[in-house]
Order: C-alpha cells, then sequence, then structure tokens
C-alpha cells in the first residue's frame, strides 16, 4: 500500500547521485535537477499528507534490511501525523531554499557538489523522520551529521571552514556515542528496535530500571544534534558553510531533529520523570544562556546561530514539560521564520560583498526592500508579537511551562526579552539608522535577482500565517475553534497525553501569560529602539559600565577556551605521548626490530644467492644425488 | 640370433660417465656455447641408455624416444644459440660469471 | 675377446676421452671438435645395439646440423679462450669432481640392477633399429608425437630468427642503459 511513499526520500536520493557523478558537466543545470528532485519529494509529500490528514497511517516496508540473530531491522516507512509534518517542512522549506540557493551560489566553481551535498542531506533527513525504527533513525541521524560536516566545511580552501567542520563533527560525536548506547540499552532489554515494538514493551523497559538511562543516553544524542548546553559550541561555527546551508541545516531541519526524536519517542521519555527534567532544565538554560551570548555578538549569521540555540531550548522545554505538540508546533514555526532570517541574511550579505559584520551595515532598508521587509516579518515574528506565527508557538511553550513550574515561565519570558531584544538589535542595526556601509560596498547594493526573492516572499508569507493553524486552544475558545494542530497531532502523543493532562490550564491565566508575553517582547523591541535608533541610552556607554560582564558575554563565557583546555589539549598532549612514545618507540621498536632481526638473517642467508647460474645447478645436482641415495639405501 | 658378448651395464655406465662429464662442464665452464656443449653431451648419454634399454627389451620405443630428444635438441640449439648471439651483442661476453643478474 | 668387444672398447674409451676434451679443453674450437669425437665414437655404439636408424641420424643431426652452428656461432662471436681462473672457480672445480664421482657412481649403480628379473642378454641382431620398423612406429602409433615435433620445430625456428633480428629491442635496451648510467 501507498508505494509511492518511497519516491519522497528516493528523489531526493538520486538527485544527489546524478549531481554527485556528472555535476561537473552539468554545471549550472545542477541546482535545476536538484530542485525539481526536492520539488517532486515535495508534491508527493502532499499527497501524503492528504492520505495521513483521513487518519491513514501509512506503513509500508520495503525489504528487511538487517537479519542477524533475534535483530531485525527493516527498511520501512511509518508515516504518520508527526512525521508528515516534518516531511512538509524538510521538503517545503528545502525546496525554497534550493531555489534560492540557485540564485545564492550562482557561479561557484563546485555547485554541482554543493547541490549533490543539499540532496544527500534532504534523502538523510527524511530517511530520519520517515524510518519506522530507531535503526533508520540512526541512519539518516548520521547521514545529516556526515552532511553538515561535508557543508559546513564546503569553503574548505578556508582553514576556519574546515576546523568548524571537523568542530561540528565532533560535537555530535559525542552526543551520537550516548544516543548509539541508548539505542543497545533498549535493544537488549525488549529485543526490538521499532517505535511499534518499543511502545507496547516500554513497561518491560520500565521493569529492568533501564528508561531513564535509555532516555538521557537518547537525550544526550538530541544535545549533540541540537545544539543543546554543552554540546551546543559546534554551532555558532558552523556559520562557515553557505547560507543556504546555515538556513537548511542549521536553523530550519537537521538541529530539529533531536526535537523531533524526543517527541517521536514521547511514550518513553514520559515514563521518566528524571529525564523529563533534565531535558526541562537543559532546554531552560541553553534558552537563556544562548540568547545572553546573542546579546553582544557582531556577526549577524552567527546572532542567528545563537538564536537558533535559543530557540531549540524552547521547543525542548515544550517536549521536556510534556507539550509535544506546543514543541513540535514551534519547531514548525521556527522552521519558516528562522529559515527567512538566515536566507534574509544572506541575501543582504550578498547585496553587500560577503560581509558580516553588523557594525558595517545599516540604513539598508531603501535600498532592498524586498529582502528589508521579509526580514522584518520573521523578527516580529521571532519577537513574539501576535498574529505573527512565533507568537502562538512560543506562547503556547510558555504557557505549559508556567504548569510545569512557574521559574520555568519565568526564565523562559526572561529568555524572550533578550530574543526581542536582540533581534530588534539586529534588525535596527542593519536596515536602520545611519548607513555605516564602506563607500566602496555602498555603491554596488543592488537588490536580489527573483530566485532569491520569490523563496523570501513565501517564507515571509508562512512566517506570518504558519501560526494561525495552531492558534492555542483558549484563545480559539473565543470564537468556538479549537487547536487544529494539536489536534491533530494527538494520536502520536496519546501514550504520552497522561503526563501532561492533570494541568489544565485556566482561561483567565492562559490571557493573562499571553499579555505578559506580549509586553515583554515589547519592552524587549523598545528598549533596542531606545539604544539604537533613538540614542536615548549609548549601548557602549552600558557595555564599558558592566565591562566585565560584557566581556564575558562576548567572549562567548570562555566555553570554547575552556572546551580546548580542559579536554582538547589533555587529548592531544596524551596522543601526542601516544605517538612519541607508545607508536613510534615501542609498537615500531617491536616491528622494527622484527624486520632487522630478519634483515641480519638474511644477510647471513642471501650468500648463497650468488648470482652465478652455475651455482644454483651444483645445488640442483646435490639434490638430485640426494634423491639417487634415497632409491639406492632406501 | 645371436647373444651379445657384451653385458647390458657396460653402456649404463659409460652412459653414467658419460652424463657426469656433462655435469662438470655445466658447473665449472663459463663460455655460455661450451655449458651448452656439456649440455648436448648429457643429452647423448641418456640416448644412450634409451638404445641400450631399447635392445635389452626388444622394444622400439627407445628409439622414438632418442629421435624425438635429438628433435628437442636441435630446436634448443637453435632458440640457444640465437639467444646467446643476442646477449653477446648487448653485453659483448659470453661468459655467464658476466650475467649475473639473478641475485637479490 | 669378441670383436664386438673390442669395439666397445675403442668406441668407449673415445667417447670418454672426447668427453673429457669437452669439458676441459679451454679452447671452445677445440671443445666442439672433441664433442664430434664423442659423437662418432656413440654412434658406433649405436651400431653395435643394432640401432642403425638412431646411428645414422645422430651423425646427420648432431655431427652435420648442430656442431656446425656451434662452430659458426664460436666463430661469428670470435669468443677468446677462458683464461679466467682461480677464485671461486677454483673451489668449483673440485666441488664439480666430487658431484660428478658421486653422480657417476650412482648412476653407474643402478646399471647393474637386475631389472626385470630374467638377467636377459643384449641380441646380436635384431629388427627393432632398422628404418623400417622405426619408420612403421613413427607413421602409425607415433605420428601424433612427430607431427607435433615438426611444430616444435617449426616453432624454435621462428623464435631463432626473431631473436637474431630483434636489432631493436637490443638497441632500444643499450640505449637505456646509457641514460642510466648518465643518471647515475
Amino acid at each position: 500500500m501507498h508505494d509511492f511513499i518511497w519516491i519522497i526520500p528516493l528523489m531526493p536520493l538520486l538527485g544527489a547521485i546524478i549531481n554527485g557523478l556528472f555535476g561537473h558537466i552539468l554545471k549550472g543545470k545542477a541546482g535545476f535537477i536538484a530542485s525539481v528532485a526536492v520539488l517532486i519529494s515535495f508534491l508527493y509529500t502532499v499527497r501524503a499528507f492528504f492520505i495521513v490528514m483521513d487518519g491513514t497511517i501509512i506503513h509500508n516496508e520495503l525489504f528487511t534490511w538487517i537479519q542477524a540473530g533475534d535483530f531485525t531491522a527493516g527498511a520501512a516507512v511509518l508515516v504518520d501525523q508527526l512525521s508528515i509534518v516534518m516531511m512538509l517542512v524538510v521538503t517545503g522549506v528545502g525546496f525554497l531554499i534550493h531555489v534560492y540557493s540557485n540564485g545564492y551560489m550562482h557561479g561557484d566553481r563546485t555547485v554541482g557538489k554543493f547541490f549533490s551535498y543539499l540532496n544527500l542531506f534532504l534523502f538523510s533527513m527524511l530517511m530520519l523522520v520517515m524510518g519506522d525504527n530507531l535503526l533508520l533513525l540512526y541512519l539518516g541521524w548520521e547521514g545529516v551529521g556526515v552532511c553538515s560536516y561535508l557543508l559546513i566545511g564546503y569553503f574548505y580552501e578556508k582553514e576556519s571552514a574546515s576546523k568548524a567542520g571537523l568542530k561540528a563533527f565532533l560535537a555530535n560525536r559525542v552526543g551520537d556515542f550516548g544516543f548509539a548506547i541508548g539505542i543497545f540499552i533498549i535493544f537488549s532489554t525488549i529485543g526490538t528496535i521499532t517505535y511499534a515494538g518499543i511502545e507496547g514493551q516500554v513497561d518491560k523497559l520500565m521493569a529492568a530500571g533501564v528508561v531513564t538511562s535509555a532516555a538521557l543516553l537518547l537525550f544526550m544524542g538530541a544535545c549533540g544534534k541540537s545544539a543543546q548546553f554543552p554540546l551546543y559550541i559546534w554551532l555558532p561555527d558552523a556559520m562557515e558553510g553557505p547560507t543556504p546551508v546555515s538556513a537548511l541545516i542549521h536553523a530550519a531541519t537537521m538541529v530539529t531533529a533531536g526535537v523531533y526524536m524526543v517527541a517521536r519517542l514521547s511514550f518513553l521519555f514520559v515514563r521518566s520523570d528524571v529525564a523529563m527534567m533534565v531535558i526541562v532544565i537543559i532546554g531552560t538554560f541553553t534558552a537563556l544562556f544562548a540568547a545572553t551570548m546573542a546579546l553582544v555578538n557582531n556577526d549577524i549569521k552567527r546572532v542567528l546561530a545563537y538564536s537558533t540555540i535559543s530557540q531549540l531550548g524552547y521547543m525542548f522545554i515544550g517536549v521536556g514539560v510534556g507539550a509535544f505538540a506546543a514543541g513540535v508546533f514551534h519547531l514548525m514555526t521556527h522552521a519558516f521564520f528562522k529559515a527567512l532570517l538566515f536566507l534574509g541574511a544572506g541575501a543582504v550579505m550578498h547585496s553587500l560583498a560577503d560581509e558580516t559584520d553588523i557594525r558595517k551595515m545599516g540604513n539598508l532598508y531603501g535600498k532592498i526592500k524586498i529582502t528589508a521587509l521579509t526580514f522584518i516579518m520573521a523578527w516580529l515574528a521571532i519577537s513574539g508579537i501576535p498574529p505573527f506565527s512565533g507568537f502562538f508557538s512560543k506562547d503556547e511553550i510558555l504557557a505549559h511551562a508556567f504548569l510545569y513550574s512557574p521559574l520555568v515561565w519565568v526564565f523562559g519570558a526572561i529568555g524572550a526579552f533578550l530574543t526581542a531584544f536582540y533581534m530588534s538589535r539586529l534588525v535596527f542595526l542593519t536596515f536602520f539608522g545611519e548607513s555605516r556601509v564602506e563607500p566602496e560596498v555602498e555603491k554596488h547594493i543592488h537588490e536580489n535577482p527573483p530566485v532569491m526573492t520569490i523563496p523570501l516572499m513565501v517564507l515571509a508569507v508562512l512566517s506570518v500565517v504558519g501560526g494561525l493553524i495552531g492558534i492555542p486552544a483558549g484563545l480559539a475558545y473565543l470564537w468556538g475553534g479549537e487547536n487544529h494542530f494539536a489536534n491533530f497531532l494527538s494520536p502520536v502523543f496519546a501514550n504520552a497525553a497522561s503526563y501532561s493532562e492533570p494541568h489544565h490550564i485556566s482561561h483567565a491565566l492562559e490571557y493573562g501569560l499571553m499579555a505578559a508575553s506580549i509586553l515583554i517582547a515589547l519592552g524587549g523591541i523598545y528598549l533596542a529602539y531606545l539604544m539604537y535608533i533613538k540614542k536615548a541610552m549609548d549601548p557602549d556607554a552600558i557595555a564599558n559600565r558592566f565591562s566585565g560582564a560584557y566581556k564575558v558575554l562576548s567572549n562567548k563565557y570562555y566555553v570554547d577556551e575552556g572546551v580546548e583546555a580542559g579536554i582538547l589539549n589533555p587529548i592531544v598532549r596524551f596522543s601526542q605521548w601516544l605517538w612519541h612514545f607508545v607508536d613510534t618507540r615501542v609498537i615500531d621498536g617491536f616491528v622494527n626490530s622484527a624486520g632487522k632481526i630478519v634483515w641480519l638473517l638474511s644477510l647471513i642467508a642471501r650468500r648463497v644467492q650468488t648470482g652465478y647460474v652455475q651455482h644454483y645447478a651444483s645445488v640442483m645436482v646435490v639434490g638430485v644425488i640426494l634423491i639417487l641415495a634415497y632409491y639406492i639405501f632406501r | 640370433m645371436g647373444t651379445l658378448s657384451i653385458p647390458l651395464h657396460y653402456f649404463l655406465i659409460l652412459a653414467a660417465v658419460l652424463f657426469g662429464l656433462g655435469v662438470i662442464g655445466v658447473i665449472t665452464r663459463r663460455n655460455a656455447i661450451v655449458i651448452f656443449m656439456s649440455i648436448e653431451l648429457m643429452l647423448n648419454a641418456v640416448n644412450l641408455t634409451f638404445v641400450a634399454f631399447s635392445n635389452y627389451l626388444n622394444n622400439v620405443e627407445g628409439h622414438i624416444f632418442v629421435f624425438m630428444v635429438m628433435v628437442v635438441a636441435a630446436a634448443e640449439v637453435a632458440v640457444g644459440l640465437a639467444i646467446i648471439v643476442a646477449i653477446f651483442r648487448l653485453r659483448e661476453t659470453v661468459h655467464v660469471d658476466d650475467i649475473r643478474l639473478l641475485k637479490w | 675377446m669378441a670383436i664386438e668387444e673390442i669395439l666397445f672398447w675403442f668406441f668407449a674409451v673415445a667417447a670418454v676421452a672426447g668427453g673429457l676434451g669437452v669439458v676441459l679443453h679451454p679452447n671452445p674450437i677445440k671443445s666442439a671438435l672433441f664433442l664430434v669425437m664423442t659423437f662418432f665414437a656413440l654412434a658406433g655404439e649405436y651400431i653395435l645395439l643394432m640401432g642403425h636408424f638412431v646411428a645414422i641420424v645422430h651423425i646427420a643431426v648432431y655431427a652435420g646440423a648442430i656442431m656446425v652452428l656451434f662452430l659458426f656461432v664460436i666463430m661469428l662471436l670470435n669468443v677468446p679462450e677462458e683464461t679466467r681462473q682461480g677464485g671461486v672457480w677454483g673451489a668449483m672445480r673440485y666441488v664439480a669432481l666430487g658431484l660428478f664421482v658421486f653422480l657417476s657412481f650412482q648412476l653407474s649403480y643402478f646399471g647393474f640392477q637386475d631389472f626385470f628379473g630374467d638377467k636377459q642378454q643384449l641380441v646380436k641382431e635384431t629388427e627393432i633399429g632398422t628404418v623400417e620398423s622405426i619408420g612403421m612406429s613413427l607413421f602409425s602409433e607415433y605420428v601424433l608425437p612427430f607431427e607435433i615435433a615438426s611444430i616444435l620445430l617449426i616453432t624454435a625456428m621462428v623464435g631463432a630468427i626473431y631473436l637474431s633480428k630483434s636489432k631493436l629491442i637490443i638497441e632500444e635496451s643499450k640505449k637505456k642503459k646509457a641514460v642510466e648510467k648518465e643518471d647515475h
């Protein structure tokens, strides 16, 4: 049934193979092929969406992938309400970003390679969200990791880019290590890795007492992939990749894989209060922590990167407090507006000859109007101004968080204030105020071609209206509606629903929280307005006054330095010891002395080999004599 | 048909001695052409045993074998001498101790 | 002593003397001539054994064709007498002598074996060595080996012609050697 579902992941794979093999011949057409492949996937995803909408869950096994002893893993897809949401985001946003990349990467030398990686990424991401078992999830999980590595280091001539790729890979490796062990624990306890199997036997995991450790280890993987504290360090550096990559992988899709995984295994996570608490704590801390670092950064892409980390923190708060639908909802709206922000940032850079420092921008509003307008839409969305999409999703998360613990709400609200502030700072410094663009660059400022601006406009529309499909039940109640999005997803979280059921939110409280968060968002924007437009407060003066805090923030809390001193350097030193002593002395010593002994022996033995044919002939005759002697004396 | 007054082993011992002489020649001489001659000597010693046994067993196959040995010897000499000529043109020597590439 | 015995000893001494001459004489031309002598002596032994066909072919092929080829090559190459002595070669002489003694005695030992159990004697007259009997066998029972032998001879001929004609290969390798020398 529904065999067409396999077309969805296989089209990008086909595109990746074609572009990978023939990219150097296709050149400019590579982007077209890649985009068409993704478009076909998207259209089939829409078809699948309507099937799922009718309540049919598509489950299709193509073949048994691995069969060894008790272990079975099928190449099977499970497309339910959660998967289809992810697939729509991945293929839809992915398609827009592919189109945008056609403009952005125009003239790149190895554009075929770029699109091949991009398509391969989409294939992996689709396998990640479509698989019906943890092994396929892991396949996609590692596949997107590899593509992320390849694309971060795409400009490999730049040392910082290849180092950033390596950093991303290593940080992810730490998380994936835990993730793999989590899968092993589940398999060794209940002997199956399909979602349905785990869901059915989750009591067995409880009885064995491993549910908390399994959940925490799986969450460790999510920390790596979704850039949560303390494994977030790779994401800011990942901005070395081309901007469409940042938009697709490091904002919209891949980094949300952790959220998807927790939501997918919600029935497992809700069984462990400890694990859920850890998720909430980490999510809250990351949301706040990353937001503070975004306050002082001057690189347009890095601000967005920290913002991404912070928003991912919100998603984890959502899934951690049991509001899985809210977390996934925020994932979706975030995919729209953050992809838009990144593509907008890329468009700005494209107009300004790859300038990324916001101190060298300003007053661009009139010059690149479409980019600026779409960027502003995304800014309002992320800041949480109704009725833009970010308001609904963030607000729902915060409302659930308030029920979980008011403290989480307070931190989340502070984070929201900071988000509104730093995003406003970014927008004001980039598009308004006086121009600080270098005069040489200023002459060449131009609006981008339609192939780039049309995706921006589509995403802007989605950012504005995307939230309307999930208007919180409390608000929708006013006109007799309901939260369509949460209802749509509810079958997936049926087994986890009991976790958040007891806390039922009263309407009065919900309106109060909404009003509070709107005020907070407006407050953040107003503060930024005072500082950067009206100049009523001088940001430099504040920075000087709190110079200690400013320094800590602008140095990103010295986490990178700490990791380097505490983890990297000891490892490097230990490795050097292994190299200089263990490897060159001990192991090479054994190997070399074995060789030397043979060499010494052959110094003697090789005297036999004189090179004179006649010596060899005499030895042969001796052999004949010995054989004859055997016959005589036998 | 009378019997020959010479016993079989006379011929065999003569063949053994000639074969041994051939071995000496192959081992000690350095001129490739003389080595070839020594090989011919060894082949002839074997031929002699073939003919002697053919008579002894009253069987024609020994003669046929000798015929084949001669064919092989002729072919071997033709090719072998051609090789020696080629080597001489290349290295201006037919001394086998100058041609000692069969060494490590 | 019967005439056959006298003839046997005459030819045997001549053959061994010729063999010694081949092995010991430093001049290749003289070696070749000694070899011719051995061949004639062996032909005599073949006749004693009633191998008429073999004896005649032996003279014609060995003494007539092969040895002429040897002499041609020796003259063509103008090979000098062997003068190098001593060193490893001095030792090899004694090694060779030892090997000769061992090998000859061992092979002779087999000569005294009672091969087929009935102390048969060699016969004075027999039909098996005649041209007729050998021809009958060669063209009936052994016709396939006979034809294969002709193919072998043709192959050898082609090979010999190619080897002596392929100046190119030799010149190329000479050039290569010159280049190698320059490299060093």
